[in-house]
């Protein structure tokens, strides 16, 4: 909200202070001030001057030399504006003056233009007059100034006095974000009333006095409201014998600050009420209006409409109409109809000033598209006293403005009005709240600032009653939040809480993750970071199968377009086009990890929540391979307590990898995670034309195998013995197989064993690797002997061989 | 007797004297001082001395032996050190040759910010906790005392799924889930992914995250919030940090704040950073609203509160100075890596 602060001192007259005390004060109070702006800009030495005498340019055909007198003094300047005549009285720039603008209305330059005397061919210029561009200003919001030319002060303007003054520019226009339950302050008086408490100040309301005719409002118009629930309360008035013309300039120049367009006297005046009460009104041509009947009503289903922006609109049976005895005249709340249009000939104008049901009218201005000025304030949810108010004032206008005459009376349709608010008053529970010690008698100031009613009740109990318009305040909470705005949230102290200590913990989960993080940055992944959303497209880049289940994803209702609108069943497509923007911008050599949840539903459409999976996606190109993914992954395991030997089984299913090249990761026979190289489909579908590495975990599948307990098993005292075996092994047997063997048949006093070479080729039999391995064996607790080591062997070998495994010596 | 030791030694002394390797020392060892060597020799002729004789001999041939042994010593310990200054002049290096660094990943700058923040708040005994990211309604609205009707819920700011189901649009609903564990008093920190529905520019991403904190307890107050967020404040951003409250508006507390930090580039004076006003807004915060916590079934006669969300891209974006949201989720190494 923008408003000018003269208007704020007009209901706060011993207001004063500078712009930056007002702008602090405010906010510290919480009427917080975004910015503010001084609309004397740049404007320095400009008075009112009254030209004397023109002549013509010896020199120039369009130019003008002109004798203005500034008060005492009559200097010469010379112009090419059209528009001056002997007599105007104009603003004049003096030598060594600044301006805000050029007189194309073009942006304004930072720090003003610098006006100096000179000489215009040849001719000597002592000042120069200004247009309103020049000013900073525009037509818009002085629609008397001359599209090109110099502005004309009006004949009663004082010769030699302050110009900008004089067009109302010695202000300052400050512009409030304001809380949504404040409705109260989205009006100049509700923010007056709160700069007037801020300042303890007394804070002066408007009069408002009608002085009405004998006519009888009744005798105009009747009104109807078949939806009570939609608009509880529909005040109208009527005024007749009404003459348009301008405005008066005052209220032209508050509205302009508040960025509203002066108009004409009847729009200015709704416009102007709507801005000091924060109640939208609408005006009528009574003449328009069949049978001088209102009735409001819901709209049919499928009706359409013609607002008075011409744009023909669809209605539902949602939206709340005004409806006149044949037809409907506009869309309450939100813009009046083409129909009912006030024009230059209106005699008789009918007031609206009504309480629609907030949620509605969001809603009908949402579905309509068409979100206007009222309906903004309306959304909030009016205080329905506050229509009354606000249809007196602006009947009050048009009688003091010589607009027209205001009819006696008011058709009133209302359901009862809301009782005041009464809170019980507890001093000790705001301190309490607060951790304060304000005194009762502070309060007390606070509250009378704010007109809330202090009272006793017969049985002692002090109760404040809240008036209509601060309907925000519900309970002491809110009681408390007042005393601490007044009383200053910067003087409530500093404490620590109290009481009872904790512990202070990450959970378990975290802690795993956290220990991921640190692996993978060990291993030389960095992390990224992808969105949880995504396009379906991405299943079929990653080559799933029509009837995957991966491909059950749950849908947004309302996404920001198709590439956002699934939530992700599948970690990788985040990771590929991750690794896809690296590999484009020719970094080299790149890894990346996420920490990210998928999103699993257990039914779709979803009727509980969905599991939510966290995923350890790990992935890279450039130097490494497999068999690199396959140590950062194991690494993983060993540093949160998963001893065992994880399984890889190749057949892991998945269609985005190279068939040949991936494992399902098994961890005490449940499948946790997979990896592999990318299938080279898969990585043209993401432009990346070099290998790529993956693996993915899932996380609350390791969880239950993870720990951080470990127990010191002794280091060995006793020396290890080594066996070294060689084999031609069937080319299907896996390693993995081998290993399996060894394991199982080495018993306690196997300790390790490592593969140290694999070899396919020339000097091995078609079908046939050789692959040749290091055993060790160590007891805990005394030396081996040969013959221990050789009968376990022996074992091994059987066990080997018994899977079509030769032995080489 | 004693005349062919002294020639031994002799000998022995000028063979140590003319040796320039050590090679050569070893072979003096050995044909003096060795089993077949030159004094075992001696020792060999001792049974022609007359027994009455031998002691005093005897020593004489091992004072002659120390004696020899003690020069060799020396001069294999001379030659060696030699030799080791000889190899270390041979390998000098060019020290502002440049540095061979294992490659280490980095951590998001997101993370970072996350777990200092967490790390702050551990200390000062609050558990973490988290909470899902898709939620129902009643969980991110309506048990945070935001009504049906409240433009919040409005399309535009929240994505919809269906039914009851939502992305959650802030992580405030964890207070909720905590609270009706029924375990006072709370102290709880829930960071987490929450979504909005701004279209992805500089400064919007429809997907960002929170942290949110709770504590309850008995005579919790608002001193209580203001002096553990200037805490947080001075950890987080330094000792010289002041803050300022201002009064704001949000459903679920009451009276509810906005925090501002004096802004850590200027120090307060103002700058290009601050936007010359020398503070930087950081978080939103209050005091638990009455009717959050009765419908979370806490008594507010007996129990006080209070809660306060920040944003994490904004703490990370200010602390590192990174002028644009989007870099967060393009994951380009080259941005990574500074971090």
């Amino acid at each position: 909200m923008n408003t000018a602060l003269s208007w704020i001192k007009a209901y706060v007259p011993e207001l004063s202070c500078t712009d930056q005390e007002y702008a602090d004060v405010m906010t510290l109070t919480g009427t917080k001030v975004e910015t503010y702006e001084r609309l004397d800009r740049n404007l320095e030495k400009i008075v009112i001057g009254q030209i004397q005498k023109i002549e013509k340019h010896p020199d120039a055909d369009k130019l003008i030399v002109c004798q203005v007198d500034i008060g005492g003094e009559t200097i010469q300047i010379v112009t090419g504006a059209p528009n001056v005549k002997e007599g105007d009285k104009v603003p004049v720039v003096l030598d060594g003056g600044k301006v805000a603008g050029g007189h194309d209305g073009g942006p304004l330059p930072e720090g003003g233009i610098e006006i100096k005397a000179g000489k215009l061919r040849g001719v000597p210029s002592n000042g120069m007059m200004c247009s309103i561009e020049e000013l900073g200003s525009s037509r818009e919001m002085y629609p008397e100034a001359p599209e090109m030319g110099i502005y004309i002060f009006p004949e009663d303007a004082k010769v030699g006095t302050d110009a900008v003054e004089a067009l109302g520019l010695r202000d300052t226009v400050f512009e409030y974000e304001i809380t949504s339950n404040r409705v109260d302050c989205y009006s100049v008086l509700g923010v007056a009333r709160e700069a007037a408490a801020a300042f303890k100040k007394p804070f002066h309301a408007p009069k408002v006095e009608v002085k009405a005719n004998n006519g009888k409002v009744e005798d105009y118009i009747s009104v109807e409201v078949e939806d009570k629930e939609l608009c509880p309360r529909y005040c109208a008035r009527v005024c007749t014998n009404i003459k348009i013309g301008p405005s008066p300039k005052w209220m032209q120049l508050r509205l302009a600050a508040s960025g509203i367009r002066p108009i004409n006297n009847l729009v200015d005046i709704t416009n102007y009420v709507m801005e000091e009460y924060g109640q939208p009104m609408h005006a009528f041509d009574l003449d328009t209006v069949a049978g001088h009947k209102i009735i409001v009503r819901r709209a049919k289903d499928g009706g359409v409409f013609q607002t008075l922006d011409g744009q023909m609109r669809n209605l539902d049976g949602d939206m709340l109409m005004i409806c006149d005895a044949e037809k409907e005249i506009g869309i309450a709340g939100i813009m009046g109809g083409e129909n009912s249009k006030i024009t230059d000939e209106v005699k008789t104008v009918l007031f609206e000033a009504a309480t629609f049901n907030g949620a509605n009218i969001r809603k009908s201005a949402k579905r309509l598209g068409l979100r206007t000025d009222a309906s903004g304030i309306f959304e909030k949810g009016l205080d329905p006293r506050n229509a009354q108010a606000a249809i007196d004032r602006a009947c009050q206008l048009i009688q003091e403005l010589g607009c027209g005459e205001v009819v006696d009376g008011m058709v009133d349709v209302c359901v009862p009005l809301p009782e005041l608010r009464k809170i019980k008053f507890d001093k000790d529970r705001i301190n309490a709240l607060l951790g304060t010690d304000v005194s009762e008698k502070e309060m007390e100031e606070i509250f009378a600032r704010l007109e809330l009613v202090l009272e006793t009740e017969s049985d002692g109990t002090k109760v404040l009653t809240i008036p209509s318009f601060r309907q925000d305040l519900e309970g002491i909470a809110d009681i408390a939040e007042e005393v601490a705005r007044f009383y200053g949230y910067d003087k409530i102290p500093m404490t620590l809480p109290s009481g009872e200590a904790t512990t202070g913990k990450l959970p378990f989960k975290l802690r795993i993750e956290q220990k991921a993080r640190d692996i993978a940055e060990y291993c030389g992944f960095s992390q990224g970071m992808c969105y949880s959303f995504e396009s379906p497209k991405v299943f079929d880049k990653l080559l799933l199968d029509r009837d995957d289940v991966q491909r059950n994803a749950i849908t947004i209702a309302n996404p920001l377009g198709e590439d956002f609108s699934i939530m992700r069943t599948i970690s990788l497509n985040g990771m590929l086009t991750s690794l896809a923007t690296n590999y484009n911008r020719r970094n080299k050599d790149v890894r990346l990890y996420e920490l990210g949840n998928i999103y699993l539903p257990k039914s779709l459409p979803l009727h509980e929540l969905p599991d939510e999976r966290m995923q350890f996606t790990l992935g890279m190109y450039g130097e490494g391979d497999f068999f690199t993914m396959k140590g950062v992954i194991e690494e993983f395991f060993e540093s949160i307590g998963m001893m065992q030997k994880p399984g890889y089984d190749p057949k892991a299913g998945k269609n985005f990898l190279h068939p040949g090249r991936q494992a399902a990761i098994r961890y005490a026979d449940k499948v946790i995670g997979y990896l592999g190289e990318v299938h080279p489909e898969v990585c043209d579908n993401y432009d990346i034309k070099t290998k790529v590495y993956v693996a993915v975990l899932d996380m609350p599948a390791i969880l239950p195998f993870a720990t951080f307990d470990r127990k010191y098993t002794g280091v060995a005292r006793f020396p290890a013995i080594s066996r070294d075996i060689s084999m031609v092994v069937p080319k299907e047997i896996l390693v993995g197989d081998i290993e399996a063997m060894i394991a199982q048949r080495g018993g306690k006093i196997l300790e390790d064993y490592k593969l140290f070479d694999i070899y396919e080729g020339s000097q091995i039999r078609e079908g046939f690797k050789s692959v040749a391995y290091s055993i060790t064996f160590r007891a805990k607790d005394r030396t081996l002997e040969d013959a221990d080591v050789t009968a376990v062997m022996k074992k091994i070998l059987n066990g080997l061989e018994g899977m079509g495994i030769e032995l080489r010596s | 007797m004693k005349e062919r030791l002294e020639q031994l030694k002799a000998e022995a002394l000028r063979q140590i004297e003319a040796s320039d390797a050590l090679e050569k020392l070893n072979e003096v060892r050995v044909s003096f001082l060795g089993k077949k060597g030159e004094l075992t020799g001696v020792l060999k002729g001792m049974k022609d001395v007359a027994p009455e004789e031998r002691p005093k001999v005897g020593q004489l041939v091992n004072d002659t032996r120390e004696q020899i042994e003690k020069v060799l010593e020396e001069a294999i310990r001379k030659m060696e050190k030699a030799a080791r200054e000889a190899q270390m002049r041979a390998e000098v290096i060019d020290v502002t040759l440049p540095a061979k660094k294992s490659t280490v990943g980095h951590r998001h700058p997101n993370t970072i910010a996350m777990e200092e923040v967490e790390r702050i708040f551990v200390g000062m005994g609050y558990e973490v906790v988290e909470g899902p990211e898709i939620e129902t309604d009643y969980y991110n609205f309506e048990a945070l005392n935001i009504p049906a009707d409240h433009p919040a819920k409005d399309e535009q700011d929240t994505f919809y799924i269906g039914g009851d189901f939502l992305l959650r649009t802030q992580t405030s609903g964890t207070q909720v889930h905590e609270m009706e564990k029924g375990k006072v008093p709370i102290r709880m920190l829930a960071p987490g992914r929450v979504f909005r529905s701004d279209e992805v520019d500089a400064t919007h991403s429809p997907s960002f995250h929170q942290i949110e904190g709770l504590v309850i307890d008995k005579h919790i107050t608002f001193a209580d919030l203001k002096g553990t967020l200037a805490e947080f404040a001075k950890e987080l951003f330094g000792e010289e940090t002041k803050v300022k409250f201002r009064p704001h508006h949000f459903n679920f507390t009451e009276p509810s704040a906005e925090m501002d930090v004096s802004c850590f580039k200027c120090g307060g004076s103002g700058c290009r950073f601050c936007k010359g006003s020398g503070w930087i807004e950081i978080l939103g915060c209050g005091m638990v609203h009455p009717n959050v916590l009765r419908m979370s079934k806490i008594d507010p006669e007996e129990y006080t509160g209070f809660a306060f969300g920040i944003g994490l891209e904004r703490i990370a974006l200010l602390k590192y100075e990174i002028d644009d949201m989007r870099l967060l989720y393009e994951n380009d190494v080259r941005f990574l890596k500074q971090f």
